[in-house]
């Protein structure tokens, strides 16, 4: 195992970092199709987690945990962590026939869970009657447009509807960069498939979701020194005080961090074995840290920082959002304390 | 380049040609050392192998068991005057003092710091003045952890008062047996005295002690500044760790057992893992050869944690929380984060945040030299040290 990136990983996220260089020159709201359609089809990061017999790239977590610190970099509206990280692991986990389709990009899948969901707690789900399935399901990242959507069953197991069987209305959400939407089914004809843990596949994004995180903070940080440096008043860089320069070498401290815990949690994820530590403190750490960052970016901008121009807000809604996301940072907390040997009080 | 098999191969090699039982423990510390085995990445005939670092691990790994040097007692030895003697000491400077040093015959101790010098190093007052083949020495060095069992010190000294504050200063080995060099113990808040104030009255101390260029000492301690760093973020993950302890008592003491407490506990944990991969990800990188700036901030994560780790540990002990081992001044032979009870614990871990560099100028070194944020204006740089306003 290594915490380091490898070439292939670098050169997958030059890829990348160059595609939404071109695609997303400014963060902004709304989904981007130019730049999901360069990611998935020209670098093929839709079927990135995918088997090559499947149809996909045959990568790990790690190269996902890439892709997406640079997706997190650029809050790009793109529905790789959605589609190709949350629904394609449900599907591949329940053998899911016409993955390829996912793979290529060709088609999105939604899982209908909330972006607030725990992975350590019970999910709503669909009732199934003869092949047709019934449910609400509140706060669903990656809905609107979605050509698919796995649903969880009452008795477990996942369901595929299509898109159009669905009725999606979008809710007006604190992430612009990831709106969420309710999606109702009734009686939608269903394809019921044996396998697939909807709780699973959170706690697996859940420790990629770390990567973006950091992605988020990175960019925070990096955006804050630079405005550090030109900025002037009372005549000197205002980069020169104290006050500022310390909270700048923890918040970097704070980084370096949540890197090594990401890159821990992917590798992790990557290998196969008992991830639940490691995701845990990375989503516990990062979730923090990448909110910290985008809240002292925010500040040490002073007023320029306040304003809908400048991009700060849009990491700073979707760092919030993410420290929410498939459990908050003390959900995370909680889950360690029989894996760590500090159990609960009685 | 030697690599692992060479290193694996030399060390069963030297472990069948001398068994530990049949040498004193400081005869076959010698005999390793002149074998190479003492620290590979020295060059060979001081130790070492000319082997990379990470080589150590072969090592150390082959020889469990067998006499230590206990690197608890020389750990400035090891540390930081070796490093610095190896970068800037003259042949013969090297095979004087390396090899006892690292056989613990030889105790080493800093003489850096003074009453008024703390952050401000390069400031100090003690005077260094040229006489023939020899320097006099008079000043007061203080924060001296090891004086009273050291053989020699390392110390900057000011031999020109007229030059700038930070050319006016030489860097030397200070033989703590020669007339005029007095320890004198200081109290700390746990009770014992790790530390030392040292008092240089009239102290001769030939050219030959000298290390490095006469002007050049900033420089010098620079690089035993930044090895005494990166010792602490660099080095492997240690056996027993300040959460441990606490773990251990939680275990043993449901009864003790808050919500409040519990959180605050797994918050910590939290960042106990995380300083330990961000120590990982830096020993990797380095290995890597990509020197990782995070070694500079490793201290300032490991003094966070171990304040933070001891202080629940106190308050999670409640009623035993309010008693203290012992308090009697003694001097101790080492030291030991995580030894003696709660109390303990949490009085000397005040100290990581301020010895080795206080965690507000670890600060500014992780703002200026991996961030690239300006410096503060300064008025102290260009003028000449004397005419400093003190």
């Amino acid at each position: 195992m290594t915490l380091l990136y490898t070439e292939v990983e670098e050169e997958l996220r030059t890829a990348v970092r160059d595609l939404l260089a071109d695609k997303a020159p400014a963060a902004a709201e709304g989904e981007n199709a130019a730049a999901w359609h360069g990611l998935a089809r020209d670098i093929g990061v839709a079927g990135l987690l995918v088997p090559e017999e499947l149809g996909g790239a045959g990568a790990s977590a790690r190269e996902a945990a890439v892709v997406l610190e640079e997706l997190g970099r650029a809050v790009t509206s793109v529905p790789f962590l959605t589609s190709s990280v949350l629904a394609t692991r449900v599907l591949l986990d329940a053998g899911y026939a016409d993955i390829s389709r996912l793979a290529s990009g060709e088609l999105t899948a939604a899982l209908c869970v909330s972006l607030a969901a725990s992975p350590y707690r019970d999910i709503p789900v669909a009732a199934v009657d003869a092949d047709l399935v019934s449910g609400r399901f509140t706060g669903v990242a990656g809905a609107v447009g979605a050509d698919l959507f796995v649903v969880p069953l009452d008795g477990g197991g996942v369901a595929v509807v299509e898109g159009d069987r669905a009725r999606v209305e979008p809710v007006t959400s604190l992430d612009v960069t990831r709106p969420l939407a309710t999606v109702t089914f009734e009686r939608a004809p269903a394809l019921a498939l044996d396998g697939g843990s909807a709780p699973d596949a959170l706690l697996f994004a859940a420790g990629l979701l770390a990567s973006e995180q950091v992605g988020i903070a990175e960019w925070c940080l990096a955006v804050t020194v630079g405005y550090l440096k030109e900025r002037r008043q009372f005549a000197r860089p205002v980069g020169s005080f104290q006050a500022l320069k310390h909270r700048l070498a923890d918040l970097w401290l704070e980084v370096a961090g949540a890197r090594a815990a990401a890159r821990n949690a992917a590798d992790q994820l990557a290998s196969g074995g008992d991830a639940r530590v490691a995701v845990a403190v990375a989503a516990a750490h990062c979730g923090e840290v990448a909110v910290r960052a985008a809240e002292e970016a925010l500040q040490l901008h002073g007023g320029i920082g306040m304003t809908w121009e400048h991009p700060i807000h849009l990491y700073l809604k979707r760092a919030k959002a993410d420290a929410i996301a498939f459990g908050t940072p003390g959900d995370h907390r909680t889950a360690l304390a029989p894996l760590v040997g500090l159990p609960a009080p009685e | 380049m030697v690599d692992a098999t060479t290193v694996r191969q030399r060390a069963e090699a030297f472990l069948a040609g001398h068994d530990p039982s049949g040498l004193s423990p400081l005869d076959w510390l010698r005999a390793r050392f002149d074998a190479g085995l003492a620290w590979v990445h020295f060059p060979e005939g001081l130790g070492g192998l000319g082997a990379p670092r990470d080589l150590q691990g072969v090592v150390d790994q082959l020889f469990r068991g067998t006499p230590d040097n206990n690197p608890g007692r020389i750990g400035i030895g090891l540390g930081m005057a070796a490093p610095t003697i190896l970068a800037y000491g003259t042949e013969e400077q090297k095979r004087r003092f390396l090899r006892p040093l690292w056989t613990g015959e030889e105790v080493w101790c800093q003489l850096f710091s003074e009453p008024g010098a703390g952050s401000d190093l390069a400031g100090l007052a003690t005077r260094a003045v040229r006489d023939g083949d020899e320097w006099v020495v008079d000043g007061q060095k203080v924060w001296t952890s090891s004086a009273h069992l050291a053989r020699w010190g390392i110390l900057v000294a000011r031999h020109d008062p007229d030059l700038p504050k930070h050319r006016g200063l030489t860097y030397f080995v200070c033989d703590m047996r020669a007339p005029g060099v007095e320890v004198r113990p200081l109290r700390q808040i746990t009770g014992e005295a790790e530390f030392n104030e040292v008092f240089l009255t009239g102290v001769r101390l030939g050219d030959d002690l000298r290390l490095g260029e006469v002007g050049d000492g900033w420089r010098v301690a620079q690089t035993t500044l930044m090895n005494e760093r990166v010792a602490i973020g660099a080095s492997g993950s240690p056996r027993r760790t300040m959460m441990g302890v606490f773990t251990e008592a939680w275990q043993a003491r449901p009864e003790l057992r808050t919500h409040d407490l519990h959180q605050r506990a797994l918050e910590l944990w939290v960042q106990g893992e995380v300083m330990r991969l961000t120590g990982q990800r830096l020993r990797e990188q380095l290995l890597a050869g990509e020197p990782g700036p995070e070694g500079s901030g490793m201290k300032l994560l490991f003094a966070r944690h171990h304040q933070e780790v001891s202080a629940l540990e106190v308050e999670f002990l409640r009623e035993d929380g309010l008693t203290y081992d012992d308090w009697t001044f003694r001097r101790p032979d080492g030291v030991d984060f995580l030894g003696r009870g709660a109390g303990y614990r949490y009085l000397r871990a005040k100290g990581n945040s301020i010895e080795g560099g206080t965690s507000e100028i670890l600060r500014n070194i992780v703002a200026e030299r991996v961030l690239g944020l300006p410096a503060e204006p300064r008025t102290d740089v260009a003028a000449p040290w004397k005419d400093l306003p003190r």
